[in-house]
């Protein structure tokens, strides 16, 4: 990963516009903006954003590669399309965001202590395993995610929530043995390996 | 002369008022010769009633006592006789609660102005244009850029023949030297031509335009309808030009880049204004453009806004040139289309216009980089140039390389000089005031060369706003100038783009093409347009002292081999400005006098001391104040019924001997209502309020020397949206009248 950033930080030395445009999900719609601040303004995340979108965008036209790259703003974006739905110049605020994230996460730029982070490696390392998610360990993993003494704290705090959904069939405690999957298993790894064969490819073109 | 007053019964006028009363009233004290009512004055029948009157009664002056002089101006619109309207609807009625009580009052108010229409029309003659006038269908264009190609070419079009003026060698201006336009039409995010070369062939084949190239104006004299214009050409050879009006379209310059050493103007061959710019594109000529230093193609353009531009600093414009934002965003595509990076760095972009967003939208997609940003510097740097920057989405410094960078200078009106420039330093010189002295003096010495070099006493040019730019109304006339039959169109009026030049001109020659129609029947131009009559003075009377020629904000005056000042006709705007200032009162106008105001205020009937009805005299402008009170009136909000309102043309026009007379005779209080003075004026007549208000601050001394209080007499700036305030001011007065008790003037 570390390799592809250096060789990222070569090829687009003066301009990380242009890399965002080559790399990132709905990156070529970052020079639209036109910074009106309308989506700041509308999201409701506003005020624990790091940078708030506008700025975000303002900073890749100026360059500033590691700052955004390694920004936990981004990864604040909860996805309610405030900011879609009422950006004048119709950027796809939300997608971007999310974009930008991916793109910081597989350079291996993301902050690594950020929650947000933190879960969605969970989330993934859980689904592609068995190709479904396993709720029990996913609660698991996620309340020790801070270490042995939180996690117990934490399961303590939430065992009425627990013992209500293993109540109502909606949590098993047998999952923790492996638990069951889905009936292509296999092949959803495979599926999932085709797919970063197929991403790292394009980004091999951009290595160069 | 013989005197009719019609009044009406309508609109309740009859229900609320004794119109048999107010008829005796004109035959009685206004000595009418004949005195009618009838229930619907503006009907047919009773539009036929006075022209019948007129036909066979030889009824020539008419008082009609119904609605105000706004309205029904159609219905009462009769041909070769004086017209006096007492305003009984708006000015009195619907102003006056309809109570028992009020009933008195409101009579008398109607009765006052009813005498007051007669007096006046007693004292007024019927208007006549002075029979010299001819139609010249002819205009001149100074200036062969867009502005002037387009005014001359809508001009032939609509049947004038037009004489361009170029200095130059070749027609287009500016923008014949610009490789593409914003564009003026759909689709509004692509670069268009600039269509320069085909507007100058269509002039060239235009058999009504005569192009006179290398040329420039030596002499104006003359007026509306009849200047003449002497044409030099840089050989020296002159011809006279009659022309009916002129337009002056004479553009800009841009700001001299070297006065920005900071942003590397003057410092490197690489640091361009915007037309320097264009120039490089068009040597490119579809190519990579090389930058001026070395001829190394460029790769990365960076484009710095309002450089020198809307800033306080000495030196700078403070204002905003309005084109090149979009003109930026032009040039950073021309470098994108060439391969180049285009960065434009802004405080605020200004896209003004249908299509402004959609440009700027259209560069975004082009793939410009936009940051806003304060740039402090511009230096070289290892073989190129930085621009350091403080970008203020991130409040951070910045740096940005460039191998060119492009300042958005702006636009300096290529305008004559301050006509009134000598004029001040002549008094500043007689006062002794040194220091001004030395102030004017220095304008004086970067002056720019006379455009028009008018034969005017009052300057060689026309007169300025702000900045070199000519002065315009620029909210009801904005292709004005302060020379009547002289129009100013494109940037020597304000900053503007080429699409906004282009409908400059365009107004431009319509309102040149009125000037020649109104003055060939000796009417005025606005606001007064269809005026016939004009100032003639009493030349036994007048000691020229010249106030009048001074004051005239139009120029209209002249002065004769005697020393006598000469009246042109066609540039007089009905003012009545001399009016006002003529210390000796010999300036009048057939239907607008000294008397014509002076009776109407006299013939106000004036209770004594102990009747506790006080009288306030208000003087409105016709313009804003007057139809302000019209409005409040149809919104039926109340004032006081001792005010009595007399409609003035200007401020300007109101001669202190009516403050004086009215004093004398004993009215409680005086308003003086016009318009916003100052630089951002609202007076139709440009200085007409300001000297109103200059006078004023005099009249302090005679309410010494009458022993009176200065609150009785008061001017005030009012607009026209001011329907709540102005009636509120009249009744502050009357509190003030309360207060301070009756004037002592009473007979
Ligand atoms: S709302 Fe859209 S245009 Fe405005 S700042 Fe946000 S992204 Fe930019
Ligand atoms: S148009 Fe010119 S002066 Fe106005 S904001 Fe843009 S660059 Fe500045
Ligand atoms: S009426 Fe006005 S424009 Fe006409 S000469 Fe007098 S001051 Fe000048
Ligand atoms: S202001 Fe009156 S007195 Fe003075 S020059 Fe004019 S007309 Fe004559």
């Amino acid at each position: 990963m570390s390799d592809m950033n250096t060789a990222m930080v070569e090829k687009y030395r003066s301009s990380f516009l242009k890399e965002v445009e080559a790399n990132v999900e709905e990156g070529d719609w970052v020079k639209m903006c036109m910074q009106c601040g309308v989506c700041s303004g509308s999201c409701p995340m506003e005020n624990n954003w790091e940078h708030p979108p506008q700025e975000l965008f303002m900073m890749i036209r100026a360059n500033k590669r590691e700052e955004v790259l390694s920004s936990s703003s981004m990864w604040m974006c909860t996805s309610c399309y405030n900011c879609i739905a009422r950006c004048p110049r119709g950027l796809p605020i939300t997608h971007i965001m999310h974009g930008l994230a991916h793109y910081g996460k597989r350079l291996g730029l993301a902050p690594k202590e950020q929650p947000t982070v933190k879960f969605s490696q969970l989330f993934w390392d859980n689904l592609t395993k068995t190709g479904r998610v396993n709720e029990l360990k996913l609660g698991l993993s996620l309340y020790f995610m801070n270490g042995f003494g939180e996690g117990i704290k934490t399961a303590l705090k939430m065992k009425d929530v627990g013992l209500g959904m293993m109540k109502t069939g909606r949590l098993n405690p047998f999952e923790i043995f492996g638990g069951h999957s889905c009936k292509g298993a296999s092949d959803i790894k495979k599926m999932l390996a085709k797919a970063k064969e197929i991403e790292e490819s394009n980004t091999a073109e951009f290595k160069g | 002369m013989k005197i009719g007053a019609y009044i009406c019964q309508g609109c309740e006028l009859g229900d609320r008022l004794d119109s048999g009363q107010l008829a005796t009233t004109a035959t009685r004290d206004g000595k009418a010769a004949l005195a009618k009512e009838h229930p619907f004055l503006c009907n047919a029948e009773g539009v036929a009633m006075i022209q019948n009157d007129i036909d066979n009664e030889g009824v020539n002056h008419l008082v009609i006592g119904a609605c105000s002089r706004r309205a029904k101006t159609e219905a009462f619109n009769f041909e070769n006789v004086t017209i006096s309207r007492a305003n009984l609807r708006e000015g009195v009625i619907w102003v006056r609660p309809d109570t028992d009580e009020a009933r008195e009052l409101t009579q008398e108010m109607a009765d006052d102005y009813i005498r007051m229409a007669c007096a006046e029309s007693k004292s007024m003659k019927i208007p006549a244009a002075s029979g010299e006038q001819e139609l010249t269908r002819e205009l001149l264009v100074v200036g062969g850029g867009i502005s002037g190609m387009t005014a001359a070419i809508e001009a032939s079009k609509a049947g004038y023949k037009v004489d361009l003026i170029e200095k130059s060698g070749a027609l287009g201006g500016v923008a014949g030297q610009l490789v593409k336009r914003v564009p003026a039409k759909a689709p509004y995010n692509e670069m268009a031509d600039t269509g320069i070369a085909e507007m100058a062939a269509a002039i060239e084949a235009d058999g009504n335009i005569s192009v006179h190239l290398n040329s420039s104006v030596t002499k104006t004299s003359g007026a509306p309808g009849r200047f003449e214009v002497e044409v030099s050409t840089e050989s020296g050879a002159t011809n006279t030009v009659t022309t009916g009006s002129i337009i002056q379209a004479t553009g800009f310059n841009t700001y001299d880049i070297n006065k920005l050493p900071e942003l590397g103007g003057g410092q490197s061959p690489d640091v361009v204004d915007q037309l320097t710019f264009e120039k490089l594109v068009k040597e490119a000529n579809g190519g990579a453009i090389k930058r001026p230093s070395d001829g190394k193609e460029i790769s990365n353009a960076v484009f710095v806004q309002c450089a020198g531009q809307r800033s306080e600093k000495e030196g700078h414009l403070p204002y905003c040139s309005g084109h090149c934002c979009l003109t930026s965003i032009k040039q950073a595509r021309y470098a994108k289309e060439a391969g180049a990076d285009a960065t434009v760095i802004f405080t605020d972009l200004r896209t003004p216009g249908a299509g402004g967003e959609d440009f700027y939208r259209g560069g975004q997609e082009a793939g410009v980089s936009f940051s806003k940003g304060e740039v402090s510097e511009v230096v070289s740097a290892g073989g190129g140039l930085e621009v350091k920057y403080k970008d203020m989405i991130l409040n951070e410094d910045c740096t940005i390389g460039a191998d060119i960078v492009v300042l958005a200078t702006g636009m300096v009106p290529n305008n004559g000089p301050d006509p009134y420039l000598a004029q001040d330093l002549k008094a500043a010189e007689e006062a002794e005031d040194e220091s001004l002295v030395a102030e004017l003096q220095a304008k004086v010495e970067v002056a720019p060369p006379s455009v028009l070099n008018l034969d005017y006493r009052q300057g060689t040019d026309l007169p300025h706003l702000k900045h070199g730019f000519s002065d315009s109304h620029f909210i009801c006339f904005p292709y004005e100038t302060r020379r009547t039959g002289i129009y100013a169109a494109g940037p020597v009026r304000r900053p503007m783009d080429m699409q906004q030049a282009q409908e400059d001109a365009t107004g431009a020659a319509l309102k040149a093409i009125q000037a020649c129609e109104n003055a060939s029947q000796g009417r005025a131009a606005h606001p007064r347009s269809g005026d016939l009559s004009f100032p003639t003075f009493r030349i036994e009377g007048c000691t020229q002292c010249k106030r009048c020629t001074v004051e005239c904000p139009f120029g209209a005056i002249n002065e004769d081999e005697k020393g006598y000042p000469q009246y042109n006709e066609s540039r007089c705007r009905r003012c009545g400005t001399c009016m006002g200032a003529c210390p000796v009162r010999v300036i009048s106008f057939e239907n607008y006098s000294v008397e014509t105001v002076g009776q109407q205020l006299k013939n106000v009937d004036m209770p004594d001391e102990f009747d506790e009805k006080p009288r306030i005299l208000v003087l409105a402008c016709e313009n804003d104040a007057y139809p302000a009170l019209d409005m409040a009136a149809m919104n039926r909000t109340e004032y006081s019924s001792f005010a009595r309102v007399i409609p003035v043309r200007c401020l300007g026009s109101v001669n202190t001997i009516w403050v004086t007379d009215a004093l004398n005779s004993g009215y409680d209080g005086i308003m003086l209502m016009g318009c916003q003075k100052g630089d951002n004026y609202q007076c139709h007549f440009v200085k007409g309020s300001e000297m109103a208000h200059y006078r004023m601050s005099k009249i302090d001394d005679t309410l010494q020397s009458l022993n009176l209080e200065q609150e009785r007499v008061a001017t005030y700036e009012v607009s026209i949206t001011d329907t709540q305030r102005i009636p509120q001011l009249i009744n502050e007065m009357e509190e003030t009248i309360e207060k301070i008790g009756m004037s002592p003037f009473k007979f």
